[in-house]
C-alpha cells in the first residue's frame, strides 16, 4: 500500500470512530491503534489477574462464613475480568502465552495498587471500597470504548464491579461501628489505601503522554486529574458518613467549585512502585510466576489427554 | 512447555426462547473443559441456560475488506420492504 493510501485510511477510519462506530477485529487498522490496544487491554487484564493476589491472601482468614463467600465470590470475578479481557486482546492478534510471557519478564506492567501489601482483615473493606470503587471510575467510560471486543468485554465487568465495592464499603461500614480496636482497624486501612488510590487514576493532567490520541479513540473521556476530583468527590461524604476521616489535612469542601479541594499527592512514591520498588512487587511476580510453573505439568496432561481421546476416536471411526 | 490448549468461541442461550449468542472465548485442551470453563467463567450469575463451545479455527469469517460485493447488492433492493408498496388511504392491517 501506498503512504498516500495508508492515510486516506487512516482518515476514513478516524472518521468512522468520530460517528461512533465500532471497530471489529477483522476491520482494516493503523498499526498504531492495534499496539496501542494490546498494551492497554493487556495490562488491564494483568491488573485483574495480580489483584486477586492481594485478596486471595484473606480468604481463608475471613471471619464469617458470609465474608468468606463474598470475598470468593469476587476473587473469582477478579479472575473472569482477566479472562474477558484476555480473550478481547488476542482479538487483536497477540497470543495468550504471549502476554503472559510479558507480564512475567516484568515487559507489561500491571496496576501499582496491588504492590501493596494486605495486612489486616480491614484491608479487604478497603479494598473493595476505595480500589473497586476507582477502577469502577476508570472502567465505566469504556464501556463506549471503540475497539468493539474491548467495550463488551468492559460492560461484563462493569455490572460485576458494583457489588465488589459495596461488599468492602460494608467490611468497613461494619469495622467503624465495632469495638474501638475494630475501629482503628478502619481507619488504619483507610489510612494506607487512601493516597495508592488516588495514584491509581494516573498521573495528573500534565504528565500524562498520549491523552490527546486516547480521547480520539475513546480509550479515555475525561483526564485523568478530572477522574480523580469525581472519584474524591464521591468517597468523602462516604467517609463521614461511618465516621471514619480522610488522612489528608488540607483536604476541604469548596464552596465555589462544589467540589473538593486536597493536598498533594507524592508522585515520587509512585513512580517508585511503577519501577518496581514497591512493598510487594517482588513478591506478586514470584507467586504469579510460580503459579504459571507449578501449573505447567497440569496442562500438559491435560493436553495429552485430550489428544489421546481424539486419536481413540479417529480410530474408532476407520 | 508442549502445546498450547486451543482457543474455544462461547455462545450462551440466556433462556429458552433466546437463541444463542456469541459471550466471548477462552482456552482449553477438549470441548468438554471449554464447556466447563464457560460455565464458570461466562455464567456466574445465572446468565444462561445453554451453552455451545465450537473450536475458533473452525469458524469461516467473511472478510470486511468484501463488504461493498458482500453486503451492498441488497441496498438497492428496496422493494423486498413493505414501504416500497403504495396502497390507497384506505386500506387498513395491511
Ligand atoms: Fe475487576
Ligand atoms: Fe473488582
Amino acid at each position: 500500500m501506498s503512504e498516500e493510501q495508508i492515510k486516506n485510511l487512516e482518515k476514513q477510519f478516524e472518521e468512522r470512530i468520530a460517528r461512533d462506530e465500532k471497530i471489529e477485529p477483522k476491520d482494516w487498522m493503523p498499526e498504531k491503534y492495534r499496539k496501542t490496544h494490546i498494551r492497554q487491554m493487556s495490562q488491564h487484564a494483568h491488573s485483574e489477574i495480580v489483584g486477586m493476589l492481594p485478596e486471595g491472601n484473606w480468604i481463608t482468614r475471613a471471619p464469617s462464613l458470609r465474608r468468606k463467600v463474598a470475598l470468593l465470590a469476587k476473587v473469582q470475578d477478579e479472575a473472569g475480568h482477566g479472562l474477558y479481557l484476555y480473550s478481547a486482546t488476542e482479538t487483536l492478534g497477540i497470543s495468550r502465552d504471549e502476554m503472559y510471557e510479558q507480564l512475567h519478564t516484568g515487559k507489561a506492567k500491571y496496576s501499582s495498587i496491588f504492590n501493596y501489601p494486605t495486612v489486616t482483615w480491614a484491608d479487604m473493606g478497603a479494598i473493595g471500597w476505595l480500589v473497586d470503587g476507582a477502577a469502577i471510575i476508570n472502567q465505566v467510560p469504556l464501556c463506549n470504548t471503540s475497539y468493539g471486543p474491548y467495550a463488551r468485554a468492559m460492560i461484563r465487568v462493569c455490572k460485576e464491579e458494583s457489588f465488589h465495592q459495596r461488599q468492602g464499603y460494608e467490611i468497613m461500614m461494619k469495622l467503624a461501628n465495632g469495638t474501638p480496636e475494630q475501629k482503628e482497624m478502619a481507619q488504619d486501612a483507610l489510612n494506607r489505601w487512601w493516597w495508592p488510590s488516588l495514584m491509581m487514576l494516573g498521573p495528573t493532567d500534565a504528565e500524562s503522554i498520549h491523552t490527546e490520541q486516547s480521547m480520539k479513540w475513546k480509550l479515555k473521556r475525561k483526564s485523568n486529574d478530572d477522574l480523580r476530583q469525581q472519584f474524591i468527590d464521591q468517597t468523602v461524604p462516604q467517609a463521614d458518613l461511618i465516621g471514619l476521616t480522610i488522612p489528608d489535612p488540607d483536604l476541604k469542601w469548596n464552596e465555589e467549585r462544589q467540589s473538593y479541594d486536597f493536598g498533594d499527592i507524592d508522585w515520587d512514591e509512585f513512580w517508585q512502585v511503577v519501577k518496581g520498588h514497591g512493598p510487594m512487587n517482588k513478591e506478586r511476580m514470584k507467586a504469579r510466576v510460580g503459579a504459571w510453573e507449578v501449573g505447567e505439568w497440569v496442562r500438559d496432561a491435560a493436553m495429552a489427554y485430550a489428544d489421546k481421546k481424539q486419536e481413540r476416536k479417529e480410530k474408532q471411526v476407520v | 512447555m508442549s502445546k498450547n490448549w486451543p482457543l474455544w468461541e462461547i455462545f450462551v442461550r440466556s433462556k429458552n426462547g433466546l437463541e444463542h449468542r456469541h459471550f466471548g472465548s477462552l482456552h482449553a485442551a477438549d470441548a468438554e473443559m471449554a464447556l466447563e470453563n464457560a460455565r464458570d467463567v461466562y455464567t456466574r450469575r445465572n446468565e444462561g441456560v445453554s451453552i455451545w463451545v465450537v473450536e475458533s479455527k473452525n469458524i469461516t469469517a467473511s472478510n470486511p475488506e468484501h463488504n461493498g460485493e458482500m453486503f451492498e447488492p441488497a441496498q438497492d433492493k428496496v422493494y423486498r420492504h413493505p414501504t416500497f408498496y403504495d396502497l390507497p388511504d384506505e386500506v387498513k392491517h395491511m
